[in-house]
């Protein structure tokens, strides 16, 4: 047991796989500590969970807001000095947000580290979001929302989500908000938003690279320790009634050269028990090798489409399975009519024995690869984090995918994919109607 | 070991030449049981001549379409079955094809790799199928309004050298290649004598070299004739195009020749863009998808700090011949270009006229220092490096980085600004919205 007397630590008993080390500090904060030796660096990954399911309705947009501003001054220090203090070790702060979670990642040199580490508490637990910053990012965010108006894209991936889950939802809801929510945030909603939102008992961070877990999760007590525990809120997520239809829309954008598609369904949630079956049957339908069954039709033998794939978000509430195509104006309906007919077929018949055997091993064996850089541990242990899903994971993974039988991806597949329950959206130079 | 410490270091590259004039780069890194595999030729966009532009793209995509010994259909999965990864590149002085999997899997990735170099089937079908696929890759970038302007600011400041067109290629060139153009250009340049293939990760060097000596020595080389070689003559007086398109955000986009990456004034110039808009480093495959630590730069403060501008970024890549230096602004909502302009433009007449100081030039070669080691975080980055670096001058310029950066001075990087960024040698680029 690797415990350094800051609260229960765990390691994984096995000789083999990640073994990082975790452990609970007595304020809450979660530490998760891994060495490796690959590059004189280390790999700082912090969650919050306080993403955009806490987005308040009429300011939606808020966490992003905070994620573009929480690095812009401190109670110790002035925006310029957290600048300088980062530029001149060459580390960039990649802040971001998703449905659940503030990200905070950024890699360093190992001798910067105890320095990184500091300047890290100090803008999680004391951001002052001053009125000047706050005022100069709102016209960033303004421009990032404008410039997403104009990606057929982001629209057609923003209309989806709204029309599978309502737009008031929070996983239907637009991340960086609307012109006019972003209008009305101010530092002080922002302060507040920290304030219920940001406590140490919903951080965890992970540390990854040449460094001893020990000694990392000394450091990130000694440095955490001054962040008082408080209650925070749980985000409540309403579950979403089931379809019976499908439904179409297209956003015509006459100016742009190719169409967007984006078609999709709400699945399942991570903790749901068909997780893996689900987790292979997106591999089969739209991953593997160059887009799946739906690459081999679309773009391999139709030559219809530069890219097409399909990706599978089961999150803490059910997530949405989304098949994305960039075509030709022209091959609108013939796309549609392909998706339809790939994921009837996949319904209906469901796939190979052969396919589950050869996702099993790609998926398996693409393993250490994930986990290669100190950026991908950490996010591998962040997610593992945040599912619950124990630090054994990485070695009970193979097992978990082998167990799935053909007809438990087939069973996903008529849970989760029947097209005539399809979300369908369209945008680009196309006005025409859908299949 | 360690990566970080010594990658591609002379000492640790094996290096050979087949009779057959294929060289061969081995690095053995034991950090994680993988072997990565990347296969160079020496042909980009820029060896293109008028009617056949892009294809050198056209024919990378060909070459995943089945050879004489890997019928068309068990193409899907061949790499996938180690848990491996693979693509390709093509740019403007060279094309790039890479696997990454299991190290068990290495001389099954030189048997791809050598039937690539000379096997490949072109079945006509295919090519038509791929012409639409390529049409569909352009018009999702003619999308992209950033990805437009960046194209007319390339044309514009090129007038005779190769560089001048996109690397896609131009609409009617892809509309009206033929098989045989396709079929004969794969012949001409995919050659032994033409090619350098590098393997990095958990091999022995000696059993690496004898099965790439198994796989390739009966590939015969062959004549590749003579290359387009037209230099681009000085440009005379500041040029500047302005594109008015429907859309919702105005760009700038700055361009100034540059020197080729084997130049003199590279790494002064390398150091200089640092000082500008952060280090980026110098891996083309990685660093650029991590934005560079930039908040205390000059540009980042003058224009994004200033509210004129959403984004700024600047890039010097190291190439072959003298290409570019750009920097590439989003001007944020309701700021009008002119404001933009004059505001960069002053910067940098200030900086031409004053140079950098010490502070400046210390901090530039810790984010540099710092940037080197993030970018060789895996096997696949480094074997990357080494041969991106072997196309465009020498691998074992790859090696000699951190010297070359660390023995720039303030008066190259004065002398670097003043002649580099000379109006006369400047391009304007606008994207002007209409709304």
């Amino acid at each position: 047991m690797n415990q350094v007397g800051v609260g229960p630590a765990q390691t994984d008993p096995q000789p083999r796989g990640l073994a990082a080390t975790r452990a609970v500090l007595p304020n809450g904060v979660t530490v998760i500590a891994k060495q490796t030796r690959t590059t004189p660096a280390v790999t700082l990954h912090a969650n919050v969970q306080a993403g955009t399911v806490f987005d308040p309705a009429g300011s939606e947009g808020i966490a992003h807001f905070v994620s573009r501003t929480i690095d812009r001054g401190s109670e110790r220090y002035l925006s310029d000095q957290i600048a300088e203090q980062l530029d001149s070790r060459g580390v960039t702060l990649s802040a971001s947000v998703s449905r659940h979670l503030l990200s905070l990642i950024c890699t360093c040199l190992v001798e910067d580290f105890e320095d990184v580490l500091g300047l890290l508490a100090e803008i999680v637990m004391r951001p002052r979001f001053p009125a000047a910053e706050v005022d100069n990012r709102r016209g960033e965010i303004i421009t990032l929302i404008r410039q997403g108006e104009d990606s057929p894209a982001v629209v057609a991936v923003e209309a989806l989500l709204a029309m599978l889950y309502g737009p008031g939802h929070p996983y239907g809801r637009r991340v960086r908000g609307t012109v006019e929510s972003v209008e009305r945030i101010d530092s002080q909603a922002l302060r507040a938003f920290h304030a219920a939102h940001c406590g140490p008992s919903v951080l965890s961070l992970a540390v990854v690279g040449d460094i001893e877990p020990d000694r990392a999760i000394e450091r990130v007590h000694s440095t955490f320790d001054g962040w008082e525990a408080k209650a925070v809120s749980r985000a409540e997520v309403p579950s979403v009634p089931a379809t019976t239809e499908r439904r179409r829309r297209v956003i015509p954008m006459m100016n742009k050269s190719q169409t967007d598609i984006a078609y999709g369904f709400v699945t399942i949630a991570h903790s749901d028990p068909a997780y893996h079956a689900y987790w292979l049957m997106n591999n089969i339908l739209g991953q593997y090798s160059l887009g799946g069954r739906l690459g081999d039709s679309i773009r391999e033998q139709q030559g219809m489409a530069y890219y097409v794939f399909s990706s599978l978000d089961a999150n803490l509430m059910p997530g949405p399975l989304i098949i994305r195509a960039g075509v030709s104006p022209a091959n609108v309906e013939r796309a549609v009519a392909s998706i339809d007919a790939e994921l009837a077929k996949l319904v209906e018949q469901g796939p190979t024995e052969q396919e589950v055997a050869e996702s099993q091993r790609y998926l398996i064996g693409s393993m250490p690869r994930t986990l290669e850089t100190n950026v991908g541990v950490a996010s591998f242990l962040q997610m593992v984090e945040f599912f619950g899903l124990g630090l054994d994971y990485d070695v009970r993974v193979p097992d978990l995918l082998r167990a799935v039988t053909r007809d438990q991806v087939q069973a996903a597949a008529r849970r989760a994919v029947d097209p005539g329950k399809a979300a369908v959206v369209v945008a680009g130079p196309y006005d025409g109607p859908l299949p | 070991m360690s990566l970080g410490h010594t990658p591609g270091s002379a000492s640790s590259v094996r290096e050979e030449v087949l009779d057959n004039g294929l060289r061969v780069l081995i690095q053995s890194v034991h950090t994680a049981p993988l072997a990565t595999v990347w296969c160079w030729y020496g042909v980009g966009s820029k060896d293109e001549i008028p009617g056949l532009t892009g294809v050198s793209h056209w024919v990378e995509h060909m070459n995943f379409k089945g050879t004489t010994n890997i019928p068309r259909e068990q193409i899907k999965g061949i790499i996938e079955k180690y848990g491996g990864y693979w693509n390709a590149y093509t740019w403007i002085d060279q094309t790039a094809y890479t696997e990454t999997a299991t190290r068990h899997a290495l001389d099954h990735m030189l048997f791809i790799e050598a039937e690539r170099m000379s096997r490949c089937l072109y079945d006509p079908s295919d090519c038509e199928s791929e012409r639409t696929v390529i049409v569909s890759e352009l018009q999702g970038g003619e999308n992209d309004p950033e990805q437009v302007l960046d194209q007319e600011l390339t044309a514009t400041s090129f007038r005779a050298h190769g560089y001048r067109h996109p690397t896609i290629g131009w609409l009617s060139d892809l509309q009206t290649m033929t098989r045989d153009d396709l079929y004969g250009y794969y012949r001409r340049f995919y050659v032994p004598n033409n090619a350098t293939l590098v393997i990095v990760g958990d091999v022995d060097g000696d059993d690496a070299m004898r099965s790439v000596v198994s796989r390739f020595d009966q590939v015969e080389p062959g004549e590749v004739g003579r290359r387009t070689a037209t230099r681009e003559p000085e440009q005379l007086g500041e040029r500047s195009v302005t594109v008015r398109k429907e859309g919702t955000t105005a760009y700038l986009k700055v361009g100034f020749h540059a020197p080729a990456a084997a130049d003199r004034d590279f790494y002064p110039l390398l150091v200089l863009d640092a000082v500008l808009t952060g280090a980026k480093g110098l891996n083309a495959w990685a660093s650029f998808r991590m934005p560079p630590p930039q908040r205390s730069t000059r540009l980042y403060r003058a224009l994004v700090n200033a509210g004129l501008a959403s984004a700024v970024s600047g890039a010097l890549l190291p190439t072959e011949e003298p290409y570019l230096y750009t920097i590439s602004m989003t001007a944020t909502d309701g700021t009008p270009l002119t404001r933009l302009e004059e505001a960069v433009l002053r910067e940098l007449e200030a900086v031409r006229a004053n140079g950098i100081t010490p502070d400046e030039l210390r901090k530039a070669k810790n984010q540099l220092r710092a940037r080197l080691v993030f970018e060789n975080d895996s096997i696949t980055n480094i074997a990357h490096q080494l041969g991106f670096f072997a196309t465009i001058a020498s691998w074992q310029m790859y090696s000699t980085q951190v010297p070359r950066i660390e023995a720039v001075t303030l008066d190259e990087v004065g002398l670097a600004a003043s002649e580099r960024l000379r109006p006369a040698r400047r391009t304007v680029g606008r994207f002007e919205p209409i709304r």
